[in-house]
């Protein structure tokens, strides 16, 4: 029965499950409000598989298509469709949207509907950025989504929220601003349009392609985020609670990289190639640079925000090295980031709810107290250095082998990520984990209760799932790279 | 009798509002203060039987009547039908506010009405004169409102520098006419553009003229340099003055400036174009700086103001059809999202107390969810961020700039509105991060509370789906040019 609308629901499903939260109310009923949140959350998942059993991996035409006018004024469409880059993001943010209402089930207290709602629309507004085939839809999501996040943020976050908030919030602002303009003057290069695929055929000028380079750089570029509009990140991510740092990190800063594959890279072509030397400096000083940035950090959310820019920076230098393998490589490595980054998240989340405290000087010992929690966190963090046989790995090895083909000191400097990303990642570990236990509260500490465990336990499942055996992942997106790779190859100077 | 009946068949609107207008005085001398919803409820029926009429008569295409000094046309329809619905929507907000004040008097209807009138008169109006007229009556009514609370020293020093600053605006406007007049011989709008399409030798005077008419426009719409008035005005006025004076007047200046500058001076649009990028570019910048620094809320609102119109004379500048509807659709979401900020005010206010500044919304998502929700919507409208209709607002205008070639405006244009965000971002942050400063019961009467869900509701709405909108805003402007 709707089968023709799968996208649709998978939208709209979140969000009018978070209307219904909503309604629920005051505190009072907190309880109904959590299980309707779970309920919406799940059936936002089980509405998105079709997306995984019914797609054609053998086709880079987009799929589970629909399209009806919007604003006929204008020619804007409701234009939906996913090909084999977006298909995987809208998956994980449907699956993450659910460990974040569970784990948000305790943990928040205050205001618990307004909390569930926000994060159920924000996922709907974020799988429809994903699936948006139309630009001013796209914006619409793409700014939407901003709504509920800068309340996540203020209402429930650490101290310095409010800075935080707006700080997140202008800055992203910033960056979509521009590329508005942007997207109005191929509206009319493309002859009054505002279909991406249309827009993808548009002849353009070299200036013209330069300038809305830059301006779509930075709208995509400060959500990556890249260095160097990275500084509204750690800001957000510390003040954020729990499940507003799994959402930013897992899937927020996906939606940065995303638009690089679905606009500056086919849109602009020639300005891509020309201006690529500058993409992947700035990547490599994210690889490079905010690697050792996260070697000195004492707070444990800053350091995982930190070295969140440092693998996203691994995301856009796949992009740019105009090959198969490296766009795969960053694919992959977004979706891997957004379980890594998510489990990291989560783990610290944990200890924070028990102890209160970010910093790493206030743990030590942990593995006595906890043991559960101890393997789950060592799994995570290895994944995070990028250890083989986990989801960090085959990004990042598929990265640097492209980067070796392009240029071998950009594979050099990035390989620099596997000592960094060690470094930080496992001094990080041995100073929470090991050692005897100094801080009296630490003695305190229980282990990971069942709630925790089946947060903890999918996501280690996924990564190492990921690790071992990536192939489904990369046949789902691979026509569509090449099919991408082939387009960008060709010029769309007049 | 039939040819008198033709004659004024397309004023009958008009004529309706001024005969309600003449009947509510004499009924009100004879209202004790417990009969007064009688005015009230008077007010309201002449406000929809004049949208009866409107509708009923609507005009598809454009009949010039009166000898040529009155227009009916469908951008004047369309435009009386928006200005009914703000004004009743104005009423019902300020009832209970009024009332509390000693202000619910026959005086407030008699001259919302008549400000009604003088509004309808300048959508209409295809003449000089009768542009002149209708702005008269519309600013006499507005400076009495402004001072309606007399023993209030604020309101009467803010009625003071708005009649002052008023009059010579009008009189700037006058003395650009003339000069009009003197180049092509005739006040009506339609032989002004004739003649000057004719071409005239005649330029000095003329861009003089011009100069003049856009000197006094701009006073009106309050765009810098000629904004001094406006956050006097809106912050001394009382609270429902300052909601009448943010809504329906600007659509009727939006109107004003179209017909004059739009109509009849449309083969000049070289001149007036350049003009108005000044105007719009300062407007942006001072309004939105400015707001930053206000800690009263009526004030901020000002400032604001004073930024929005400068966006909507983006869309007049491109001096294109796609541009005036642009503009429309622009001034008809601003006083839609208006009307809901200065309604909230109206609404947290009660007797002895204004809800003005802003640490009066601290923690008001505790006190209200539902209002802190509306507002919410509004404030990101006015920000212009997606879902809500303020985004398409600035999307239309934007691309009726980025048609005519300036893409460096649209690029200033987004770069003021995302400064002017942070003070909208602020309001959502009183209200959703802060704990409340007042604790007091909110005490708003349910129709006002009706009236504010569906204001903000609209914002929503129309967000989502903004095409009937646009069309009308399309359709108004594309039959009557």
């Amino acid at each position: 029965m709707f089968g023709q609308s799968i996208l649709s629901l998978v939208i709209w499903v979140p969000i009018l499950a978070g209307v219904a939260v909503l309604a629920t109310g005051s505190d009072r009923n907190a309880a109904l409000a959590r299980w309707i949140a779970l309920a919406g959350a799940l059936l936002g998942f089980i509405v998105a598989i079709p997306l995984v059993t019914g797609f054609d991996t053998s086709t880079s035409a987009m799929q589970f298509v629909e399209k009806a006018a919007w604003i006929p004024a204008f020619n804007v469409h409701y234009h939906l469709g996913v090909d084999g880059i977006s298909m995987p993001l809208i998956l994980l943010n449907s699956f993450i949207t659910v460990l974040v209402v569970i784990a948000g089930w305790q943990v928040i207290q205050d205001k618990v509907a307004q909390y569930m709602a926000a994060f159920l629309i924000m996922s709907g507004l974020i799988n429809g950025v994903f699936a948006a085939l139309d630009g001013i839809l796209f914006y619409v999501f793409f700014e939407g989504m901003l709504i509920p996040l800068y309340l996540i943020v203020g209402v429930w976050g650490g101290p310095n929220r409010v800075y935080a908030a707006f700080k997140f919030f202008l800055y992203t602002l910033l960056g979509s601003l521009l590329m508005l303009v942007s997207m109005v003057y191929l509206y009319f290069q493309s002859g009054g349009s505002f279909d991406i695929q249309t827009w993808h055929t548009t002849t353009l000028g070299m200036t013209a392609q330069t300038l809305m380079f830059f301006s779509f750089l930075l709208a995509f570029g400060v959500k990556v985020p890249m260095w160097p509009v990275h500084t509204w990140l750690p800001d957000a991510h510390v003040e954020a609670p729990t499940g507003g740092s799994v959402v930013l990190a897992a899937i927020t800063l996906k939606v940065g990289a995303y638009g690089f594959l679905r606009f500056i890279l086919p849109i602009l072509p020639d300005a891509s190639h020309e201006l690529s030397w500058f993409v992947i400096a700035l990547s490599l000083i994210a690889v490079a640079y905010i690697g050792l940035v996260a070697l000195v950090q004492a707070d444990m959310k800053k350091l995982i925000a930190y070295s969140s820019i440092a693998h996203m920076g691994f995301v856009t230098l796949g992009f740019f090295m105009f090959s198969p393998l490296g766009a795969e490589g960053g694919l992959v490595q977004m979706i891997s980031h957004g379980f890594v980054s998510a489990a990291l998240f989560l783990c610290i989340g944990v200890m924070y709810d028990r102890l209160h405290s970010r910093q790493i000087k206030d743990y030590g010992g942990l593995v006595n107290k906890m043991p559960v929690f101890a393997a789950f966190f060592m799994l995570f963090a290895m994944a995070n250095a990028g250890l083989p046989a986990t989801s960090g790995f085959v990004g990042e090895f598929m990265v640097i082998l492209a980067a070796t083909k392009v240029n071998f000191w950009f594979a050099f400097v990035a390989a620099t990520t596997l000592i960094l990303g060690a470094a930080y990642t496992l001094w990080m570990y041995k100073r929470v984990v090991f050692g005897n236990v100094t801080n009296p509260h630490v003695e305190e500490m229980r282990d990971v209760n069942a709630r925790e465990i089946l947060i903890l336990g999918v996501l280690a499942v996924c990564v190492l799932a990921m690790g071992l055996y990536p192939k489904p992942f990369t046949d789902v997106m691979h026509v569509s790279v090449v099919d991408l790779l082939a387009h960008v190859a060709q010029s769309k100077l007049p | 009798m039939s040819d008198f009946l033709t004659l004024f068949a397309p004023a009958l609107p008009e004529i309706f509002v001024l005969a309600m207008v003449s009947l509510i005085l004499v009924i009100d001398a004879a209202l004790d203060d417990s009969k007064r919803y009688i005015a009230y409820v008077l007010s309201l029926a002449t406000v929809v039987g004049a949208a009866f009429l409107t509708a009923r008569d609507f005009s598809a295409m454009p009949v010039l009547a009166l000898g040529g000094l009155f227009v009916d046309d469908p951008l004047a329809d369309v435009l009386k039908l928006f200005l009914y619905l703000s004004v009743a929507v104005v009423m019902v907000y300020s009832r209970d506010y009024l009332r509390q004040r000693g202000l619910y008097k026959g005086e407030f209807f008699v001259l919302a009405l008549f400000a009604l009138l003088g509004m309808m008169v300048m959508v209409s109006a295809s003449h000089f004169l009768t542009l002149y007229l209708g702005l008269e009556l519309l600013s006499l009514s507005l400076y009495a409102m402004v001072a309606l609370q007399r023993d209030s020293s604020v309101a009467t020093e803010a009625a003071m520098k708005y009649f002052v600053l008023g009059a010579l605006a009008s009189g700037m406007l006058l003395y650009g006419m003339s000069m009009v007049y003197g180049v092509t011989g005739s006040l009506a709008l339609g032989d002004i553009a004739q003649n000057l399409t004719d071409g005239t030798d005649l330029r000095i005077p003329l861009v003089f003229g011009i100069v003049f008419i856009v000197a006094g426009l701009a006073f009106k719409l309050g765009a810098v340099p000629f904004h001094m008035w406006v956050p006097d005005v809106y912050h001394g006025a009382p609270t429902a003055m300052t909601l009448f004076i943010g809504t329906a007047p600007k659509i009727a200046a939006f109107a004003f400036v179209v017909r004059i500058l739009g109509q009849g001076l449309e083969s000049q649009v070289a001149e007036w174009r350049d003009m108005l990028v000044i105007l719009a570019v300062l407007s942006m910048a001072v309004g939105n700086l400015a707001a930053i620094a206000q800690s009263n809320l009526k004030r901020m609102f000002a400032y604001s103001t004073i930024s929005h119109m400068g966006f909507m004379l983006l869309g007049i500048l491109a001096g294109s059809q796609n541009g005036y509807g642009s503009a429309m659709f622009y001034v008809l979401v601003y006083a839609l999202m208006s009307a809901g900020g200065f309604g909230m005010i109206l609404l947290l206010s009660r007797a002895g107390f204004e809800a003005d500044q802003l640490d009066d919304f601290k923690g008001l998502n505790r006190r209200s969810p539902w209002l802190a929700f509306l507002m919410l919507l509004l404030m990101f409208s006015m920000a212009g961020v997606p879902p809500t209709v303020g985004f398409y607002a600035k999307l239309v205008v934007l691309q009726a700039v980025v048609e005519i070639g300036y893409v460096w405006l649209a690029v200033a244009a987004v770069l003021f509105s995302l400064i002017g965000a942070f003070y909208y971002l602020r309001i959502v942050k009183l209200m959703y991060f802060d704990a409340p400063h007042d604790t007091e019961a909110i005490s708003a009467c349910p129709d006002a509370r009706v009236i504010m869900s569906a204001n903000g509701l609209a914002v929503l709405a129309l967000g989502i789906l903004p095409q009937p909108l646009m069309a009308v805003c399309v359709y108004a402007v594309g039959a009557s040019f």
